[in-house]
């Protein structure tokens, strides 16, 4: 039983860093979303009183419906290429080298310490390296010349060919596609689990999602003329960098995680006749998840938030690699349009809020029922 | 106040003090500034030495006063412009800053009335008679005078070895037309016609083409907002840039200045087109001979008219120490302290009383031109358009660069002149 003092010391504990918290964080957090609905960075921006007027919600509806922020579009298409493709392959990498340490190789510690010490490199250090390395007249390109091969021709972060191309015209549609089939997915789980209500829910939502698209999102008018996105092979260099920097970080995630799977499942797999990669597949993978959750959630918010490895490797006026941050640097600082520029600093908070409250939410909730 | 309540031959003493004071000994009275002065640039590295050479000699002269020399590094000011604007919107503004001259410092800080009017410094110093008129304009508003210019760079130079061109049988081109027909045999020997470095490089290049198709008159008009970028002379400029982009580096976007540079001195380019610190680079840095090893020539179609920008300086209302931030500007306003100063930076004196023999051969030349050319202003560097208008230009760049459409091209940089108040 805890004695009143004890709580009062508690609160008194708590107390400042509290208040830091809810002024420095949150107070801000406030004050970013206040000015990201304002237009301050109309003429005198700089002056000692701003002439600032609350515009609601244009700044937004100028980033994703407006002629002149096409270049934000496509920041944030290269967002999702950059985390998909960095959050995949440094899993991949991680795993691969996880697994292969985990034979009890010679030297372990060794190696352990060669793939985890890109990590302690900063990620400007880190693309300085690569970004001599990609020189498309130089480094790896020249490579295949030391052995007589013709030199490679690919033009690592300066390329502007684009693959994959959608119409940004589309996106409802998409977006209304994407719901109906993860509500689909969310449906067949829950019926097969026997969470039969949910299910029809689900179901019903899904449906719902689907005539929508089809009835409403049609005919919604995002922008009057097409526009193309697309993946830009230059970020394809950039892709390299980060894995290369992180994946080490994975292999430790991964390794912890193999080491503590008790040797008594293993046995029992042995037992049972399990061959290795059955052993690996139905043993080892499994148990393995929530250490892959952890590591997509931590390497996701990383690439939502990419900024300086990006800088530093392909400059800041290269749009081809260009992300948010760099943009919502470059409006708010270079442009001096801090409402815009705090607008795409929104779009981030609630890009990096959609990955990381669900986990919050299912930690929390999973430490309540323990 | 007091001098209301003070007996009328007591004023009278004080004025006669004071009329001594500034009629025998002015420089006693000048020298009586005191304290710390903080000095905001991003002069560091291989332009650090200049700024230190006049740093010493003002110190030199009023021992009284501490300079804090407080740079912030970072290309072009990428960094210090940021830290700068925190500083202001904080209150805490330095002594006086680094601003390229002209709408860059007038779009951004006279606008939001954070300057003060320079105009009297100006006139006690009599620069209005030392300096280019066509540069108190850059720098002026109908308001006043709001910065003290301390170099010039050229932007519109094109950069060549002569004895490679000769290797290749082709001469500097005149115009952009003579150009396009050199291009194809540069192209045939393998070589690249001309280099290209990352976005900023790519605007630099097309201002000295639009300059080229438009003039100095209708260059002016498009930022005073009676040319419209859609206007069909401005949207040739475009279709020009996008013929001369056909005979550049495919892998440009990765190439800083100083490589496009290079690319013309290891005879992989022909030409390359950069502001004159390119020079400074070729003969400090490469150790070249100026006019043997490397040469150079105005931009084509560009012959007599200088496309200037200028690193000037200016004082902050609410500056801490503005007795002591005039003297300094009163010093970087000097003949001397310029004379000092422009050699060791490798740029030019503004002043048309400059001492050319301090210079080298490529400096004098550009002075001459200084001193008999047009006077038009650099949008890549800062002087004839706002920053929020710049920002956006380099994105219209990159879309241009991605597109190649000019008349999109056109359309957006009629937007965003429109956005920004271009004209205005």
């Amino acid at each position: 039983m805890k004695s009143r003092q004890d709580r009062l010391i508690a609160i008194a504990m708590i107390t400042p860093s509290l208040i830091l918290l809810a002024v420095f964080v949150y107070g801000f957090i406030g004050q970013t979303l206040y000015v990201s609905m304002s237009d301050w960075g109309r003429q005198a921006a700089l002056a000692l009183d701003p002439d600032i007027s609350f515009i609601g919600l244009d700044n937004f509806r100028e980033l994703f419906t407006g002629l002149l922020d096409v270049r934000f579009r496509q920041d944030l298409v290269n967002m999702l290429a950059f985390s998909v493709l960095f959050v995949a392959g440094c899993l991949l990498m991680g795993l691969v080298l996880a697994t292969l340490l985990e034979q009890g190789i010679r030297g372990e510690g060794f190696f352990r310490t060669v793939f985890l010490f890109p990590m302690s490199l900063s990620f400007i250090v880190t693309g300085t390296i690569w970004r001599w390395m990609l020189q498309p007249r130089g480094g790896v390109n020249v490579l295949p010349t030391l052995v007589g091969l013709p030199r490679i021709e690919f033009a690592w972060l300066t390329s502007r060919d684009q693959v994959w191309q959608w119409n940004w015209q589309d996106v409802p549609q998409i977006l209304g596609i994407l719901a109906a089939v993860t509500c689909l997915v969310l449906a067949a789980r829950w019926w097969l689990t026997g969470g039969r209500t949910k299910a029809v829910v689900a179901g019903v939502l899904a449906a719902a999602a689907l005539v929508w698209t089809f009835t409403v999102a049609v005919r919604i008018e995002v922008l009057p003329f097409p526009e193309y996105h697309g993946f830009n092979l230059a970020l394809i260099g950039i892709v390299v960098a980060a894995v290369w920097q992180m994946s080490g970080y994975t292999m430790a995630l991964f390794l912890a995680g193999l080491r503590g799977i008790p040797d008594e499942l293993r046995e029992a797999a042995r037992v049972d006749g399990c061959s290795w990669w059955q052993m690996y597949r139905y043993v080892e993978l499994p148990l393995l998840k929530p250490i892959i959750w952890s590591a997509v959630i931590i390497l996701g918010h990383i690439a939502l938030k990419a900024f300086d490895l990006v800088f530093v490797m392909a400059g800041p006026d290269n749009a081809a690699t260009s992300v948010p941050a760099i943009s919502m640097y470059l409006t708010t600082f270079r442009g001096n349009q801090f409402g815009k520029g705090a607008a795409i600093a929104v779009v981030l908070l609630v890009l990096v809020s959609l990955l990381i409250i669900p986990y919050l939410v299912s930690t929390f909730r999973s430490r309540g029922e323990a | 106040m007091e001098v209301h309540r003070m007996k009328p031959r007591w004023s009278l003493l004080l004025i006669g003090t004071l009329l001594s004071i500034l009629l025998v000994a002015p420089t006693a009275a000048l020298a009586q500034a005191t304290g710390e002065v903080e000095i905001f640039s991003w002069w560091a590295g291989d332009e650090g030495p200049a700024l230190e050479a006049i740093i010493r000699e003002f110190e030199a002269r009023h021992p009284g006063v501490r300079i804090n020399n407080a740079t912030v590094t970072g290309g072009a000011g990428v960094n210090a412009k940021a830290v700068l604007k925190t500083r202001m919107l904080g209150g805490d503004p330095p002594g006086t800053f680094q601003v390229h001259a002209g709408q860059e410092l007038i779009g951004t800080w006279v606008i939001a009335r954070r300057m003060e009017d320079l105009t009297f410094l100006f006139e006690e110093q009599g620069w209005f008679d030392v300096f280019p008129a066509g540069l108190i304009d850059l720098i002026s508003t109908e308001e006043g005078v709001w910065s003290v210019p301390v170099n010039i760079h050229r932007s519109n130079v094109m950069w060549y070895i002569p004895e490679n061109l000769e290797r290749w049988g082709v001469s500097v081109p005149k115009t952009w037309e003579e150009f396009l027909e050199i291009a194809p045999v540069l192209k045939a020997q393998g070589v690249i016609p001309l280099s290209l470095g990352e976005n900023w490089t790519a605007t630099h290049l097309w201002e000295s083409v639009a300059l080229a198709v438009l003039g100095p008159e209708k260059w002016q008009q498009l930022w005073t907002g009676e040319l419209p970028f859609t206007a069909p002379e401005a949207v040739a400029v475009w279709d020009l840039f996008g013929r001369i982009l056909e005979y550049t580096n495919a892998d440009a976007a990765s190439l800083s200045w100083q490589q496009a540079t290079d690319m013309i001195v290891t005879g992989e380019a022909a030409f390359n087109i950069m502001g004159d610190w390119a020079a400074g680079y070729m003969a400090t840095t490469l150790g070249l001979e100026p006019g043997k090893d490397y040469g150079w020539a105005p931009s084509p179609g560009t012959e007599g008219i200088f496309m200037m920008l200028s690193d000037s300086f200016g004082l902050p209302v609410g500056a801490p120490n503005r007795d002591g931030v005039l003297e300094w500007l009163r010093w970087i306003g000097s003949r001397e302290a310029q004379d000092i100063f422009n050699p060791l930076k490798g740029s030019i004196s503004p002043r048309l009383d400059s001492d050319l023999s301090k210079y080298g051969p490529y400096a004098q030349s550009a002075a001459r031109d200084w001193q008999t050319n047009v006077i038009v202003g650099s949008l890549a560097h800062g002087v004839v358009a706002n920053e929020q208008f710049m920002n956006d230009f380099a994105t219209v760049m990159e879309i241009f660069l991605a597109t190649r459409n000019s008349q999109a091209a056109a359309n957006a940089a009629q937007a965003i002149a429109i956005q920004s108040g271009i004209g205005r």
